[in-house]
């Protein structure tokens, strides 16, 4: 191999990877539209273990984080600090027993761990790595990322149905509450960024961010952080597998890899949302260098992700769980007005930027421009959280409506046969 | 034959099949788990299409919100939700060739058209970003489909200030 090649290499790994497979097939005599196809399916089978083998690093990460934040010492027995102590974890969930429950839908209760982990899995078909190491940059990528948490919400709700469990069920309900429900702030969220860029791939949007959307949209990043929080279901938004409540929610009847593919699931949408959400506001992969030697673009990818997960775990951490109602009212008397009132303004003020700062003299896409612009946002944001804050606390006094005598909520038929049995 | 035609054959075969399970399976949840089979079916023929954004609305609107809604309401109706009697009732004879003849008659009409022949028109699938702009564009222009789109967002901005009215604990 040449110096330039090797450079070339060292550069852009998985493109020059690529390359090498598809000149092998085409010296091999495929047809061309055979070989993108075996490429791509390549792709996204490496794409898939990668995710895989990242949640076995990601499981100890989370475990020694709770362990040290709680004073304890965590998993510290097999490899340095017990780095590998998910392996044997895993050998272990491996060999455990499959039951099924009694009267469980046999096909939609093994459907259902495929299509929690699935959902999850298919966010990375469209998550941009590098400038070049991407699944697909789709032209409708942020919508797709909502579509594909439909199905995660499919695969919790058959959970909890096919178990023939009530505790199952009420998980399962509570769990769909909770899913719809942020979703309208997420999607409220997500159109932000598509506003100030112009465009929905995710791709896309990053190249967009010469100016991190951290900066411009800093409550559109709250309210994604806090509802992809909620789409992923764990503390403070783990009531629909509270264990001191329903046991654990959707996925009590599940055992062994069953049981492990819903935590599998778990801490990989964990990840994936920090990854989504350095992406979308923190330029993913933008850095020094980083359209000329794309491996850098990967290192910034990785380290923003994992800036953004540690908070995501410390959140875990810190946070009591919260109410169902207090779940349900923050939803819809906070973040969804909030949302829909950013995304009118900063559909407004980008006009009025783009329509006034050019009539006085400033270069579109100039840096005086863009720091212009960044900060006409984020003054406008500023004002906006003041205020919601303000009227949240001038209404958060007032004392919610209590009940002396407790309501019946439904009363049992009179009928004379069931006194007796009662 | 090329590769999108056997995806397109056999996502047709996969959404017809569930359509027909849709309304023969006993357990009402199994039906609603069949539709959503369908729907998706129908999602990836946008896709086949290029229509990328129909195909994600598809998802997110009939998977995401109504076909989860329909499972919702029928995991909180009780009993097994199970059906064991005849799937027939007594006017099967009147709908029978009534749905014989509405076949025929589209499958008549299908046959009849020359569309098939006809080379894809290259209208703006130069530029994909391209085409959700248009999309959005036409839907707010005066001079394309503002009027229905506006109709429409009257008639859900009713349907939901209805939905709260009926909900709302007046004491």
């Amino acid at each position: 191999m040449s110096w330039n090649g090797f450079l070339a290499f060292v550069k852009d790994p998985l493109t020059e990877f690529a390359k090498g497979i598809t000149y092998r097939l085409d010296v091999w005599g495929l047809s061309p539209e055979l070989v993108n196809v075996i490429v791509k399916l390549l792709g996204a089978f490496v794409a898939c273990m990668l995710s895989f083998a990242l949640v076995i690093l990601t499981i100890w990460v989370e475990r020694k984080l709770y362990a040290r934040v709680q004073d304890r010492l965590g998993p510290n027995r097999v490899g340095p600090w017990g780095i590998f102590q998910t392996v044997p974890d895993m050998i272990k969930i491996f060999t455990k027993e499959y039951i099924t429950p009694d009267g469980a839908d046999k096909v939609t209760y093994n459907l259902a761990p495929i299509l929690a982990v699935s959902a999850v899995m298919l966010i990375w078909a469209v998550v941009p790595f590098a400038p070049t190491f991407f699944g697909s940059d789709i032209n409708v990528g942020a919508l797709y990322i909502v579509a594909v948490g439909a199905i995660g919400t499919l695969g919790i709700i058959l959970a909890g149905w096919s178990s023939n469990n009530k505790y199952a069920l009420l998980g399962a309900f509570r769990a769909v509450a909770q899913m719809v429900s942020y979703e309208v702030p997420m999607v409220l969220a997500l159109l932000v960024p598509v506003l100030l860029s112009g465009t929905m791939g995710i791709n896309s949007l990053v190249k967009a961010q010469s100016v991190w959307f951290i900066l411009l949209a800093p409550l559109a990043a709250f309210i994604f952080f806090i509802s992809s929080q909620a789409e992923v279901g764990r503390a403070p938004f783990d009531l629909l597998e509270a264990e001191s409540e329903i046991v654990t929610g959707f996925q009590v009847e599940y055992s062994g890899l069953k049981f492990g593919m819903f935590f599998v699931g778990e801490f990989l949408h964990a990840f994936t949302i920090s990854a989504l959400f350095s992406a979308l506001f923190l330029g993913g992969w933008r850095g020094p260098w980083a359209e000329q030697v794309p491996i850098l673009g990967l290192a910034y990818f990785v380290i923003k992700t994992s800036i953004v997960y540690f908070f995501v775990i410390l959140l875990r951490i810190a946070a009591p769980r919260m109410r169902i109602d207090q779940m349900l009212n923050f939803n819809w008397k906070f973040l969804v007005p909030l949302g829909l009132l950013l995304v009118m303004v900063t559909a407004v003020v980008e006009k009025l930027v783009i329509h006034y700062y050019t009539l006085w003299g400033l270069e579109f896409g100039s840096t005086n421009y863009l720091i212009l612009r960044a900060v006409t946002h984020l003054v406008v944001n500023g004002l906006i959280c003041v205020g919601a804050l303000w009227l949240s606390q001038s209404f958060g006094k007032r004392e919610p409506p209590r009940f002396d005598a407790s309501r019946a909520v439904a009363v049992p038929p009179q009928s004379s046969e069931s006194t007796a049995t009662d | 034959m090329t590769i999108e035609k056997i995806i397109f054959l056999v996502i047709a075969a996969i959404s017809l099949g569930a359509a027909l399970m849709v309304v023969t399976s006993r357990k009402l949840i199994h039906s609603a788990l069949w539709l959503i089979l369908t729907l998706f079916g129908v999602a990836v023929v946008y896709g086949i299409l290029d229509a990328g954004f129909l195909a994600v609305a598809q998802v997110v609107i009939y998977i995401g919100a109504i076909a989860i809604l329909f499972i919702f309401a029928v995991m909180l109706t009780r009993r097994a939700n199970q059906d064991t009697g005849s799937q027939n009732n007594q006017y099967w004879w009147v709908a029978a060739p009534l749905s014989a003849l509405l076949f025929g008659g589209l499958v008549w009409m299908m046959g009849s058209w020359q569309g098939y022949s006809t080379e894809l028109p290259k209208l703006a699938l130069e530029a994909k970003s391209g085409m959700l702009k248009q999309l959005g564009q036409l839907l707010v222009s005066p001079d394309g489909y503002v009027l229905p789109f506006e109709l429409a967002s009257v008639l859900l901005v009713a349907a939901l200030i209805g939905a709260i009215w009926v909900a709302w604990d007046r004491k």
